[in-house]
C-alpha cells in the first residue's frame, strides 16, 4: 500500500490527511514534534486566559484518527533524505514514504536585536512557547510587547487578564497600519488602549537588556527610553518552519517552492499551509499566506491531487478574521492599507468607537473590491457571491442588510450607513 | 503536556482574586443566607416580616453589588477569563461544597421536609414558618415547604438573572431572553398559581406544560380541574391545547428555545444561576448516545404513566362520557403509530439507522404494554397500577433525576443535565426542531478557526466546532438556543436563525473560499 507521510499535525497536515482518507486507502502517518494530538493553534490564547483547557482545543476526539486510520506519530524530523525517500528522526529512527507532504508551519522572527536570548524574552507560536509564556509570567508584572499584528494584541490582551501591565511597540502610525486603512487602524489602536494597554506608535525596539541569572529586565526603544520589565514578547511576525530543509535538494526561498500543484521541485513532494511560498500565486493573493484558512484550503486541494483527481490550488476570494479585545473584525475581498489611484474608500464608524465599516470600490465603474467590518458579523456567502458576481458598490450598500450576520434583536446600522454614503460620497 | 495544566494550577488564583467590594458583596449576601439557616435550628425570629425581607433583601443586595463590580467597571464583551482557574466553576472545592449542599437540600426537601420544620400536627416551625408573611401576603395561607422552594427558586433566577444580563450586556438576544425567562418565573410559575389559590382556583401554572408537568393528567388533577367550574375547564382545555396546537406550531416557527430557554423554570434556573457552570457539560459522542437513549427512555416512561393514569381515571359506558377507556386505549395506540409512521414515511432521510431503530423499538414497547392492559383488562400497566407507576414516575423522575440530580450536580455535571438527558418536554420538543422546524444554527462559511469556543460553553454538550468547522449547520434536537455559542465565538461564525427549510441541514465537504471547481465537484461527489 502507498505509504503518504505528512509532516506537521497542524490544520494543513491534518486536513490533508482526513480528505485523503476519504478519498483513498493509503497509508497515512502524520508526524510531529509538538502535540500528540492535532490541536487549534489559533485558540492557544484562550488556554492561558482561563477561558479553555487545553483538551477543549483539540477539534476531534483522541479515537478519531484511529477509526479513520490516521497514524500519528511524535517525532521530530532532523532531516530528509530525498532520493532514498526516508525521514530521519531525532531519535535516530527512519521512516520511509512515497509521497511527502510538508506542513511544518511558522516559528516566529528575531531580527537579531541585542539580548532577544535572555530569559523571559519570547514569542507565541507553539505549544511549547505557551508552557514558556506560563513560567515565564509566573512572577511578572510587566510586560513589554514588539511588533503590532494580530498574536501581538491577542500577547497583550491574554497578559492583561493576568493583571500584567502592558507596554506595546509598533512601527506604524496606528495599530496594523500595514494591513488596515487607517481610519480602521486607529479605531483599533482606540480600542488597545481603552483596556489599559500602554500602546506606543512609531516606536521601535533598540536592544533588551538583563543577565544571564535573572533574565530580561528592561528594554530600550530607538529614542533611549527603558522600559523596565520581566517580559518580553517578539511578535515581529512569522516565517516559513524550514531551517532543517536549508541544506537539501529541496527549492527553498523564504518557503519551500511550489508549483500551482503544491509540488515542490521534487517529485512526490508537497508543501502547504504556512510554510508554502506559491511560485506564482493567484492576483490578490501573496506568495506566502500564513493564516488558518489558507492552511485548509491548501490542505483539501492537495489530498485531491495526491488520491489521483488533480487540481490546481486556485483559493477564491480573500476573507480573514480576527478580534481585538472586543472588537471583531472580518474582511472580504481587498481593502488596501493605502490605496492607490484605482481604489476608494468609503468608511463609516459609529460614535461608540466600537463598530465601523470601510468598503473599497473602483472609482470609474464603482466596482465593489472589498469590506472590512469590525464589530457587525457579516455573511461570508453573501460576499462572496458579490465579489464573483462583480456587484457596484451601490448594489452592496442598498442590500447590506442581506448579509448581516448579527445576532437576533441586534440593533441594526446599514440605514445609518447608506445615508452616510449618499451624503459624503454620492454628491461630491 | 502536564506541565501546562501544572503551571495552570500553580498561577490560578491570579486571576481569580475577588476585589473588595466583591468580598464585601459576598459578605452581605452570606449575611442573609445566615438569616435563612439559622430558621433552620428552629430559632424563631420575633418579627417575621422584617426579619424575612432582611434575609431575601441581603442575599439580593449582595448579588447585585458582586455583579455591578464584577461588570459595570469593565468594557461589555466575553467574560470568561479564568473560568476554568476557579474553583467553583472547574470542579474544585468549592463546587463541591456547593454541589453537596444542595443535594442534601433537595433530600431534605422531598424526603424529610419535618427538618425545614413541617409539622403535620399544628403549626409549622423552622424556615417553612419563616416564609408565613410572604406567603400570607401572597395566597392568603402559611407557606409549605414548597412555597419556600418556590420562592426560593424564583429570586434564584430574578438575582443571577440580573448578573447574566449585566454579563452578556452586548448581546441583546441573551438579554431579552433572560427577561423573558424572570417574567415567566415570577409571573407565571410563581405569584399566578399562588394567587389562584388565594382565589380558591385550582394551582395552575399556565406554562407548565405536559410532560414536563407529569401529573397534570392524572385523575386528582384533572377532578380539581372539573370541580372548579368554567375557569376549571378553561385551564384543562388550555393544557390540552398546548400541548397539541401551540407547542408545534411555536417550536416549528422558532425551535424548541420558545420553550426550554425563553419560559421554562427549569431552563430558567439552568441559565441565571447555572450560567457559571455551563462549560462542564459532556462533549464527548460517547455522551451524546447516553443522552438520546436516557432521555427518549423517559419520553416513554411519562406516556406510558400517562396513558395508565387517564385510563384508570375513565369509565367504561359511553352513556357517562363518550371518551371510554377502550377508546381512549386505541386512540391513543392509533394516535402514536400514526404520528411514528409519518415520521418514518416523510422523514427516513434524515434519520441515523440507530434513530430509526430506536423508534420502532420504542414504539413496539408502547403498542405491547397497551396490549398487555387491554387484554388483562385489570387496569394495570406492566402489572402495576396506573397511580403506582406514577408514584414511580414522581419519585424516580420528578425528584431524583429533575431536582437531586438535575440542580444539585450543577458544579459537577454542568447546568442542564435534566433538560439534556432527562426532560420528557426536551424530547418531544427536540424530535420536532430536528424534523419540523424552520430553527437553525447557520455557519458563517469558512470562517471557523476550530477555536472551540462554541462547544465548551454549550451547556447542552453539543460539539458544535464539528459542525462550524466544516461549514455545516447545527439542527441538534437537544439545542436549547441559548445563543451562547454565537456568543462566545471570536469570529462571528455562529447565528440561531428560523429560515426556509431547503438546504435547512446541509453538509459541505471543502469549504467556501476554497477553488469554485473544487468545491462544486467534491460536494456534488459526496452528495
Ligand atoms: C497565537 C496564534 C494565533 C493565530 N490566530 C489565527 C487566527 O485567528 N486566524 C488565522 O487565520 N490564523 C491564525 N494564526 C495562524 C494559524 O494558526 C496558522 O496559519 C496555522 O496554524 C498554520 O497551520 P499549518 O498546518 O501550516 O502549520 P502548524 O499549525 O504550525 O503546524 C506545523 C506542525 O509541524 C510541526 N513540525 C515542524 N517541523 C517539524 C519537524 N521537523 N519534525 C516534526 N514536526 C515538525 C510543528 O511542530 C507543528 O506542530 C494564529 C497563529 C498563532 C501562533
Ligand atoms: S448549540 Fe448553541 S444555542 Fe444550542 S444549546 Fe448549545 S450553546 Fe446553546
Ligand atoms: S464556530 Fe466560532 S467558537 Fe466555534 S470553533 Fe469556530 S470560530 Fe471557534
Amino acid at each position: 500500500m502507498e505509504h503518504i507521510v505528512i509532516i506537521g499535525n497542524g490544520i494543513a497536515g491534518i486536513t490533508c490527511a482526513r480528505h485523503i482518507r476519504k478519498n483513498a486507502d493509503a497509508k497515512i502517518t502524520v508526524v510531529s514534534a509538538e502535540s500528540e494530538y492535532f490541536f487549534s493553534r489559533t485558540a492557544l490564547m484562550y488556554v492561558y486566559m482561563g477561558h479553555m483547557k487545553w483538551d477543549h482545543l483539540k477539534p476531534y476526539e483522541d479515537w478519531f484518527w484511529e477509526k479513520n486510520r490516521i497514524e500519528l506519530k511524535k517525532a521530530l524530523v532532523d532531516n530528509i533524505n530525498f532520493e532514498e525517500k526516508t525521514l530521519h528522526f531525532s531519535s535516530n529512527e527512519k521512516m520511509n514514504y512515497d509521497k511527502l507532504v510538508l506542513a511544518t508551519g511558522s516559528v516566529y522572527n528575531k531580527f537579531g536585536w541585542k539580548g532577544q536570548e535572555l530569559k523571559g524574552v519570547q514569542g507565541l507560536v507553539s505549544k511549547q512557547d505557551l508552557e514558556l509564556l506560563e513560567e515565564n509570567t509566573r512572577d511578572c508584572n510587566k510586560a513589554v510587547i514588539i511588533g503590532g499584528g494580530l498574536i501581538g494584541v491577542e500577547l497583550a490582551e491574554m497578559l492583561k487578564t493576568r493583571n500584567i501591565d502592558v507596554t506595546f511597540l509598533i512601527r506604524e502610525k496606528a495599530f496594523w497600519h500595514n494591513v488596515l486603512p487607517l481610519q480602521d487602524a486607529k479605531l483599533i489602536s482606540d480600542q488597545i488602549r481603552s483596556h489599559g494597554v500602554d500602546l506606543r506608535h512609531e516606536t521601535e525596539i533598540d536592544k533588551i537588556t538583563g543577565d544571564q541569572k535573572k533574565g530580561v529586565t528592561a528594554v530600550f526603544t530607538n529614542s533611549g527610553e527603558e522600559i523596565k520589565c520581566q517580559l518580553v514578547g517578539l511578535c515581529t511576525g512569522v516565517r516559513p518552519n524550514i531551517d532543517f530543509l536549508k541544506n537539501s535538494r529541496l527549492e527553498t526561498d523564504k518557503g519551500i517552492l511550489v508549483d500551482e500543484f503544491l509540488q515542490t521541485n521534487i517529485k512526490e513532494v508537497y508543501a502547504i499551509g504556512d510554510c508554502a511560498q506559491l511560485k506564482q500565486p493567484a492576483s490578490n493573493r501573496k506568495p506566502i499566506e500564513a493564516v488558518w484558512y489558507t492552511g485548509r484550503m491548501m490542505g483539501e486541494t492537495l489530498a485531491q491531487t495526491l488520491t489521483g483527481n488533480t487540481i490546481k490550488y486556485k483559493p477564491g476570494n480573500w476573507f480573514n478574521s480576527a478580534k481585538f479585545f472586543d472588537i471583531e473584525y472580518q474582511t472580504y475581498g481587498q481593502v488596501s492599507a493605502k490605496p492607490g489611484q484605482n481604489e476608494k474608500q468609503f468608511h463609516w464608524q459609529h460614535k461608540d468607537k466600537t463598530k465601523a465599516i470601510t468598503i473599497a470600490f473602483e472609482p470609474t465603474s464603482k466596482k465593489f473590491l472589498g469590506i472590512n467590518t469590525f464589530g457587525i458579523r457579516m455573511r461570508h456567502p453573501i460576499f462572496n457571491r458579490w465579489l464573483n458576481e462583480e456587484q457596484k458598490i451601490d448594489h452592496v450598500l442598498a442590500n447590506l442588510k442581506q448579509a448581516n450576520f448579527d445576532p437576533e434583536f441586534y440593533t441594526s446600522y446599514e440605514k445609518e450607513i447608506f445615508k452616510s454614503f449618499k451624503e459624503n460620497l454620492q454628491n461630491p | 503536556m502536564s506541565n501546562l495544566e501544572r503551571n495552570m494550577s500553580l498561577t490560578a488564583e491570579e486571576p481569580a482574586k475577588l476585589s473588595l467590594t466583591q468580598r464585601i458583596a459576598s459578605s452581605i449576601g452570606l449575611i442573609g443566607l445566615f438569616l435563612l439557616a439559622l430558621t433552620l435550628t428552629n430559632l424563631s425570629f420575633p418579627n417575621k416580616t422584617l426579619f424575612l425581607s432582611l434575609s431575601l433583601g441581603l442575599i439580593t443586595v449582595g448579588t447585585i453589588i458582586f455583579a455591578n463590580d464584577l461588570y459595570l467597571g469593565k468594557p461589555a464583551g466575553v467574560k470568561n477569563d479564568g473560568v476554568w482557574f476557579k474553583s467553583l466553576s472547574a470542579r474544585g472545592f468549592w463546587a463541591w461544597i456547593i454541589g453537596i449542599s444542595l443535594t442534601l437540600f433537595y433530600i431534605v426537601l422531598y424526603w424529610y421536609p419535618q427538618y425545614l420544620g413541617l409539622n403535620a400536627k399544628g403549626a409549622n416551625t423552622g424556615i417553612i414558618s419563616f416564609f408565613d408573611p410572604l406567603s400570607q401576603f401572597i395566597n392568603g395561607n402559611p407557606a409549605s415547604q414548597w412555597f419556600v422552594y418556590g420562592t426560593l427558586y424564583t429570586v434564584a433566577i430574578l438575582i443571577f438573572g440580573y448578573k447574566f444580563i449585566l454579563k452578556y450586556r452586548q448581546n441583546r438576544y441573551e438579554v431579552i431572553r433572560t427577561f423573558s425567562v424572570m417574567f415567566f418565573q415570577l409571573g407565571f410559575a410563581f405569584l399566578i398559581p399562588e394567587i389562584l389559590i388565594r382565589l380558591n382556583q385550582p394551582y395552575y401554572n399556565p406554562a407548565n406544560i405536559w410532560p414536563l408537568n407529569y401529573d397534570l393528567f392524572t385523575d386528582y388533577k384533572i377532578n380539581t380541574f372539573l370541580s372548579a367550574g368554567n375557569l376549571g375547564v378553561i385551564m384543562l382545555v388550555f393544557s390540552i391545547i398546548s400541548v397539541f396546537i401551540i407547542t408545534p406550531i411555536l417550536t416549528y416557527k422558532y425551535g424548541k428555545r420558545w420553550y426550554c430557554s425563553w419560559v421554562c423554570g427549569c431552563g430558567g434556573l439552568a441559565e441565571t444561576a447555572g450560567d457559571p457552570f455551563r462549560q462542564l457539560s459532556n462533549k464527548s459522542q460517547y455522551a451524546w448516545k447516553i443522552e438520546r437513549w436516557v432521555i427518549h427512555s423517559v419520553l416513554v416512561f411519562v406516556t406510558v404513566m400517562t396513558i395508565a393514569v387517564v385510563y384508570s381515571f375513565l369509565g367504561d359506558s359511553t352513556s357517562d362520557f363518550w371518551l371510554t377507556r377502550d377508546v381512549f386505549l386505541w386512540g391513543s395506540a392509533g394516535f402514536l403509530t400514526l404520528l411514528f409512521a409519518v415520521i418514518l414515511i416523510f422523514k427516513h432521510k434524515e434519520l441515523a439507522k440507530d434513530a430509526k431503530y430506536g423508534a420502532i423499538g420504542y414504539l413496539v414497547i408502547i403498542l405491547a404494554i397497551i396490549c398487555i392492559n387491554y387484554f388483562s383488562g385489570n387496569g394495570n400497566i406492566f402489572f402495576f397500577a396506573g397511580y403506582k407507576l406514577r408514584e414511580w414516575y414522581g419519585f424516580l423522575i420528578g425528584a431524583v433525576f429533575s431536582g437531586v440530580i438535575g440542580v444539585g450536580f450543577y458544579p459537577i455535571f454542568g447546568s442542564r443535565v435534566w433538560c439534556r438527558y432527562g426532560c420528557p418536554m426536551a424530547a418531544i420538543l427536540g424530535m420536532q426542531q430536528r424534523l419540523f422546524s424552520k430553527f437553525r444554527i447557520t455557519t458563517n462559511g469558512g470562517q471557523c478557526i476550530s477555536c472551540g469556543n462554541c462547544s465548551t460553553y454549550c451547556e447542552m454538550g453539543i460539539d458544535v466546532r464539528a459542525y462550524a468547522q466544516k461549514g455545516e449547520n447545527i439542527v441538534r434536537s437537544s439545542c436549547v438556543g441559548c445563543g451562547i455559542c454565537s456568543a462566545v465565538c471570536p469570529r462571528g461564525v455562529l447565528k440561531l436563525e428560523n429560515g426556509d427549510l431547503d438546504g435547512r441541514i446541509n453538509s459541505e465537504e471543502v469549504l467556501l473560499g476554497n477553488d469554485v471547481d473544487l468545491m462544486d465537484l467534491v460536494n456534488q461527489k459526496s452528495k
